[in-house]
């Protein structure tokens, strides 16, 4: 008659299907196995590389299942996913009973004292002696606590933690809040770079993994860059002067140094590398090979400067790191064409540890660098990712339910008191839904500070 | 007197102990555990002065840090955790033979520190990345979880050999080692003490990534690695909350977990590619 019927079974069927714990165990299991695979074969390294380590066939093969991105794949994306919507469907499905007892307000003992008490005990007082210091000495331990009068006996009902059940809640929502926020931060953020030469600025970078480059809607400039060596040789600091300016207006100043990143409108720079950069002035000095005369002059890279005397002209051309002259290193150089008069332009090369080199050349005027100002390229890594405030969540919501998920729980305890010939008789019951061991320890301690509070020493407190 | 000294001693001090447990365990003294547990005591008073000593002599360098930033300083760190836990359960359950469990590996664990040849002493100055306050937060957090792995690998390891409470044969030996129930228990506290923080650790990791690269996660094969291992734990967590597993199955399944962990220390180096303990 009706057929929807079957849709709503298979419907049941699949609800049923991601509720299990089965799924979650078999999915949690296969997303450890597949990691290892990725950390056994390298991620993201070159065709060429991978030719070479498996061979060609395997690298059609693998190549196929994503395997060397695999993070990023969609069968391990996918994985993922079967996971967030497991923990979302359990959480849904087992909320209604979690929150029953959460918010009820009856106290809920009634299957308690069918098992065995955890501890008893004989007092030589009468119940109604005994009463409100049991009442007062149960409701320290245990808040929502009340006396229900039964006979000549009394029982005193009591209950604490209802709402450490929301733990593993926030355990499992705390995942998927996580994972939303990866989820905002792939669609909305972005991860790129940028080389920023001292002194100049940029307003665009490169992103990784695509080349392609992202105006940012304002300018950065790098005023300085420095590094700092410890006493052995390796790096201690590496710091940037950025400037952020709106329509060439400055806004923001900060130095960067690994760690401590300049945050301007969701975009963040963070100190990653460096490099030298071309000097863009070097300071020449010409000396005459017959009175010895010294003059200096500061030059442009790129432009020429006349030789006193009207000896000629010489151009600045290209600064080298590792120059090699006739097959030997001199290190680094600076190259240029010297044009005399009545003579063919000739290049020349004047080492920079070397000021006399050119002397070798026999010229009127000796050439050579007195000094450069050598200059640095700040490297960048420059990053926006909305996510991270969602994903941040999530980490504090799952440490948190854990902890209560864990250390806390919900107890309940009944202390039921008789009147037996001239004396009390006391049974405690109790459970708690983990950590029983600790709970019995402890109802067993309840049980001993009961027995030791007579009504004397009671009055004689309240005095 | 320097902090490699006095942590070398306290290897010995720790191996001393864990002697004194497994004495006390397999010739029925029981007399012993209690001057084994001043033993450890002591070694774990003279594994807190290597490690403060360690401190100032850095201040001393002129470099003044934390000693958390390599192989053998996360080594002393662990032997103290292992070694601090284990005296807390003793204290609660009072079961000295788990320390015949617990104490070897403590001691390993500084022995390898302050013997192997690849492991080195020297009090070297920090790489720019690693000048965090997160990963200060990052590397105690997660010591203290692979400690109490450690010693529920050990409970592990007690459990398979307990077998069966009354079992016969062997049972003299046997009878010293706590009641199977108590071997579970006692376990999966463990599991779960090293769960939260594993869980701490791999997070404040996220975020000291986030302070000094941009990027929460890279899915480099250290943070891969544990996230494998926490995977592994949070199976087992469910395996026997819902599934009912109890006993044998679960103290497999946590000796797999410490597995997960040693290969999330050690292994990793052995890896392809480039891990940034240290390393930046
Ligand atoms: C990475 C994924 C997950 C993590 C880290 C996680 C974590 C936890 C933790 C820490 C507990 C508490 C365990 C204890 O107290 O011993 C727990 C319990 C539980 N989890 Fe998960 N969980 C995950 C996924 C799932 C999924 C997908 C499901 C859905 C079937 C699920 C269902 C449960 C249930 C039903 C409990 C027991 C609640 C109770 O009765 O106390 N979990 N989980």
């Amino acid at each position: 008659m009706n057929n929807n019927a079957p849709r709503k079974n298979r419907l049941d069927a699949l609800w049923g299907f991601f509720t299990s714990v089965r799924l979650t165990v078999v999915v949690l299991l296969l997303l450890a196995a597949t990691s290892v695979v990725g950390t056994l074969i390298p991620q993201n390294a070159s065709p060429q590389a991978y030719i070479q380590a498996y061979g060609e066939f395997a690298y059609r093969l693998l190549h196929v299942f994503n395997i060397f991105d695999m993070y990023y794949s969609w069968w391990f994306r996918s994985l993922i996913a079967i996971l967030a919507v497991n923990i979302t469907v359990c959480t849904i499905h087992r909320w209604p009973s979690i929150w029953r007892i959460v918010a009820s307000g009856k106290l809920r003992t009634a299957s308690l004292e069918k098992r065995r008490p955890l501890t008893e005990f004989s007092d030589r007082h009468d119940p109604r002696e005994l009463r409100e210091g049991y009442r007062a000495c149960i409701r320290r331990k245990f808040p929502r606590a009340r006396l229900l009068q039964e006979g000549k006996g009394f029982r005193v009902v009591a209950e604490r933690g209802r709402w450490t059940r929301l733990g593993v809640p926030a355990v499992h929502l705390s995942i998927v809040v996580i994972l939303a926020g990866a989820l905002i931060g792939s669609f909305f953020g972005f991860d790129g770079f940028v080389n920023i030469p001292e002194g100049g600025s940029v307003s665009q970078i490169r992103l990784r993994n695509s080349d392609a480059t992202l105006p940012l809607g304002f300018e950065v400039r790098c005023d300085d860059f420095d590094v700092s060596f410890y006493k052995s040789g390796s790096p201690k600091e590496f710091r940037s002067s950025l400037v952020i300016l709106e329509n060439g207006r400055k806004v923001l100043e900060k130095d960067i140094i690994v760690n401590d990143p300049l945050r301007y409108r969701g975009i963040n720079f963070f100190q990653s590398s460096y490099g030298p950069m071309p000097p863009k002035k070097i300071t020449l000095t010409f000396t005459s090979r017959d009175s010895g005369r010294t003059v200096r002059h500061q030059v442009a890279m790129g432009r020429s400067v006349a030789l006193p005397e009207g000896g000629g002209r010489f151009t600045v051309g290209e600064y080298r790191r590792d120059y090699r002259f006739r097959g030997v290193q001199v290190g680094a150089a600076v190259l240029g064409v010297l044009e005399r008069p009545g003579q063919a332009p000739a290049e020349i090369a004047l080492p920079l540890r070397f000021p006399t080199f050119d002397r070798m050349r026999k010229g009127d005027w000796i050439l050579s660098v007195a000094g450069l100002e050598e200059a640095y390229y700040t490297g960048l890594q420059v990053t926006r990712d909305p996510g991270v405030p969602v994903v941040y969540a999530g980490f504090v919501l799952l440490i948190l339910g854990c902890w209560v998920a864990f250390f806390m729980s919900h107890q309940k305890i009944v202390v039921d008191v008789r009147p037996s010939a001239h004396s009390s008789r006391v049974k405690i019951f109790g459970t708690a839904n983990r950590n029983r061991l600790g709970f019995e320890n402890k109802v067993r301690k309840l049980g001993a500070e009961l027995s030791r509070l007579s009504p004397e020493t009671q009055q004689g407190e309240s005095k | 007197m320097n902090s490699s000294w006095i942590l070398s001693v306290t290897t010995f001090i720790y191996g001393l102990a864990a002697l004194l447990y497994l004495a006390a365990w397999v010739f029925h003294r029981e007399g012993l555990n209690r001057p084994a547990t001043w033993v450890v005591g002591l070694g774990v008073a003279g594994n807190t002065a290597g490690f403060a000593l360690r401190w100032v002599e850095s201040y001393r360098m002129g470099i003044g840090r934390i000693p958390l930033s390599n192989l053998y300083e996360s080594l002393v760190f662990f032997s103290l955790m292992i070694a601090v836990i284990y005296l807390v359960v003793e204290h609660k359950y009072r079961q000295p033979t788990i320390g015949a469990f617990a104490l070897p590996l403590a001691t390993l664990s500084l022995a390898y520190a302050s013997l192997a040849p690849n492991v080195s002493d020297r009090i070297q100055p920090l790489l720019p990345a690693l000048k965090s306050n997160w990963l200060t937060v990052h590397v105690i957090t997660c010591f203290i979880g692979y400690a109490a792995f450690a010693i529920a690998f050990g409970l592990g390891a007690m459990y398979l050999l307990k077998r069966d409470d009354n079992g016969t044969g062997t049972a003299a030996l046997l009878s010293a080692i706590p009641p199977r129930r108590v071997l579970d228990e006692l376990g999966h506290q463990m599991v779960l003490f090293g769960f939260l923080f594993l869980s701490a650790g791999i997070l404040s990791g996220a975020v000291w990534a986030n302070s000094a690269w941009g990027r929460y996660w890279g899915w480099d094969p250290k943070e891969t690695w544990s996230l494998i291992t926490w995977f592994v734990y949070a199976t087992l967590l469910h395996a026997r909350l819902m599934r009912g597993w109890r006993g044998k199955r679960i103290a497999v399944f946590s000796m797999v977990g410490f597995a997960a962990v040693m290969v999330t220390y050690f292994g990793v180096n052995y890896l392809p590619g480039l891990h940034s303990y240290g390393a930046g």
